[in-house]
């Protein structure tokens, strides 16, 4: 069973169809690139899979169960993490904070025990700590647990949300243009933790990303959109040679 | 001048180390316990008055300071554990055994003004909670078992291990007993998960929604916890007061409280308790000058929120 079905999945913003009819299957731990020209559909996909848009029509199955028009919270607690295409972290709070936002939903500690200062809830703010360092860790930032989010450079706030969306324990990772601003290096780094994501975690990963080079790279699967349409889908090789594909991204920089 | 920004800064470092920090802490809590000794009844009242505000800074404060919502009717909450507390003894219930009752309704009150609204942008919320607290008091000005427009009187002092709260003295070390209580359940609960959610929301909704928070439970919580606050501080008002009657929580009330916390600094405990202190020691100190202080009050109140919009109390830099 694949663990993400996409079907028939349409989202109109009054006259404008963003997505338009789209279906495609994730298999369990793939790495799934969705690709296309600026403006395609491919974040407000995204945002259907998670819950921010309630799309139109179609259905989203996750693990075999509907999550079409579900809230995001709940989404995210059945197991679908994503990050921001613009960084959205919490700027004020620290790194650590910042991460361990992600083990909410993994959590239960309420009022009571928060105010009794119960030893289940001591336990669990342990755990809550422990993990979101691991995550840190993984990430490569653990050092930087302390500072202010929005006192890190750039590349290391990318880092922040990726780890904020691992400390969510997902199944399914959606990471939205992950490697926009990240230098060179950076990037390597990137296809480096995507690879461990799913090899070491066993998450399986849709990834939406302007870098063709990483893309190639990392994509068991690429699917294609434009207008908000599929236009293909396959494998890196059977996309890039794809004529409509070429036609779709040489069309949008002639406009551009 | 050079000199000057150095020394800012050494004394800026000094008062905030942790030990100095306790020491004086630790200095004023001597202060407070020993007050009583030293000063007459006028005093004490002024400052029982002044702990009852801290209370009800701190529960506002967790709505508006820690969940970032708006609440213009606080002291609907208020007069819920009052009134709870006033009737209840009435009929011959003990009164430490209506404070839980009086949270309970003040929590259900909570939610029914919290659990429609809270799908509303804030303005909107502004209006509702502001109906909310008109609503309450017009409802106790009209039903009989409020006791109408005089209100209840004659309510019983309560009694604690076989001794009477009678005098100012006894309650102002129960309202003190409160203000610790108080700060110590607000302190917790913001350095627990569900202090962090309303952080993680206050900053940015979405995200921390795509991270499992579901934020109208979330803040239907703050409503909850800021209401129970009021509660507990209405029941002893009820108490400390013998009689309380629907002008006590009209909208000037709400709108105290509120100005207490945003004063002081919104979302920080020692700036809701300096909000609270200001706002009940301005008027007494210049009670001479009769009705002139109210217009200075607002003066001042205008100046500090022009140059100081964050609140008297300083922010916390990393
Ligand atoms: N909230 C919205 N309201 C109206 N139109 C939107 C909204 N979000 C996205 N769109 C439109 O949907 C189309 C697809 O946008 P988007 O999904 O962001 O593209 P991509 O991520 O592929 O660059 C664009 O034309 C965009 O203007
Ligand atoms: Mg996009």
């Amino acid at each position: 069973m694949p663990i993400l079905e996409v079907k028939k999945l349409t989202l109109r913003f009054g006259g404008l169809t963003a997505v338009n009819n789209l279906s495609f299957d994730m298999d369990e731990n793939s790495i799934v690139s969705l690709i296309g020209p600026n403006g395609a559909g491919k974040t407000s996909a995204f945002n259907c899979l998670t819950g921010f848009y309630k799309g139109s029509e179609g259905d989203i199955l996750f693990q075999g169960q509907s999550i079409f028009r579900q809230k995001p919270h709940k989404i995210t607690k059945l197991g679908m993490a994503r990050t921001f295409q613009n960084l959205r972290l919490f700027k004020d709070m620290t790194v650590l904070e910042n991460v361990m936002s992600g083990m909410h939903s993994r959590t239960s500690a309420g009022v009571l025990g928060a105010v009794l200062r119960l030893p289940s809830q001591r336990q669990e703010e342990k755990k809550i700590r422990q993990v979101s360092e691991e995550c840190l860790d993984f990430v490569g930032i653990l050092d930087k647990q302390d500072r202010l989010a929005r006192n890190l450079a750039y590349g290391d706030q990318r880092r922040v949300e990726w780890a904020r969306a691992l400390a969510t324990h997902p199944q399914l990772l959606l990471l939205d243009e992950p490697a926009a601003g990240l230098n060179h290096d950076e990037k390597d780094q990137l296809v480096d933790l995507i690879r461990c994501i799913q090899k070491d975690l066993g998450i399986t990963v849709l990834l939406i990303e302007h870098d063709m080079g990483l893309v190639m790279k990392v994509s068991e699967k690429i699917v294609v959109i434009d207008y908000g349409q599929k236009i293909a889908e396959g494998t890196a090789e059977e996309v890039k040679n794809n004529p409509k594909v070429i036609e779709a991204y040489l069309g949008k920089e002639d406009e551009e | 001048m050079v000199y000057s920004v150095g020394f800012k800064d050494r004394v800026l470092e000094t008062i905030n180390g942790k030990k100095t920090r306790a020491f004086f802490l630790s200095l004023l809590i001597i202060i407070v316990v020993l007050l009583p000794l030293g000063v007459n009844n006028y005093v004490e009242e002024v400052m029982t008055n002044t702990f009852f505000y801290i209370i009800l800074a701190l529960g506002l404060n967790i709505v508006i300071g820690y969940a970032g919502l708006v609440d213009l009717g606080y002291a609907a909450f208020f007069a819920v554990g009052a009134y709870t507390t006033g009737i209840l003894m009435r009929y011959g219930l003990n009164f430490w055994l209506t404070i839980p009752i009086a949270v309970i309704f003040c929590v259900i009150a909570g939610i029914i003004i919290g659990g429609p609204t809270l799908r509303l942008r804030s303005d909107y919320l502004a209006i509702v909670t502001l109906g909310f607290g008109e609503i309450t008091r017009i409802t106790a000005r009209n039903l009989k078992i409020t006791g109408g427009a005089s209100g209840l009187v004659g309510i019983q002092r309560p009694t604690i291990f076989g001794h009477k709260l009678y005098q100012i003295t006894d309650f102002y070390y129960t309202f003190f007993i409160l203000v610790i209580l108080a700060i110590i359940v607000s302190l917790r609960i913001y350095h627990s998960r569900l202090g962090r959610a309303w952080q993680y929301i206050r900053e940015d909704e979405d995200a921390a929604e795509a991270m499992g928070i579901d934020p109208v439970k979330t803040k239907l919580y703050a409503y909850m916890i800021g209401a129970a606050f009021g509660g507990v501080a209405g029941a002893f008002f009820a108490v400390k007061m013998t009689a309380i009657s629907p002008e006590t929580f009209a909208f000037t009330q709400s709108a105290m409280i509120l100005l207490a916390v945003i004063l002081g600094g919104m979302g920080k405990i020692p700036g809701a308790i300096l909000g609270a202190v200001f706002l009940v020691f301005f008027p007494e100190i210049f009670r001479e000058i009769g009705q002139m202080r109210m217009l200075l009050f607002g003066i001042l109140l205008v100046i500090i929120m022009v140059f100081r919009p964050q609140g008297l109390w300083p922010e916390r830099k990393s």
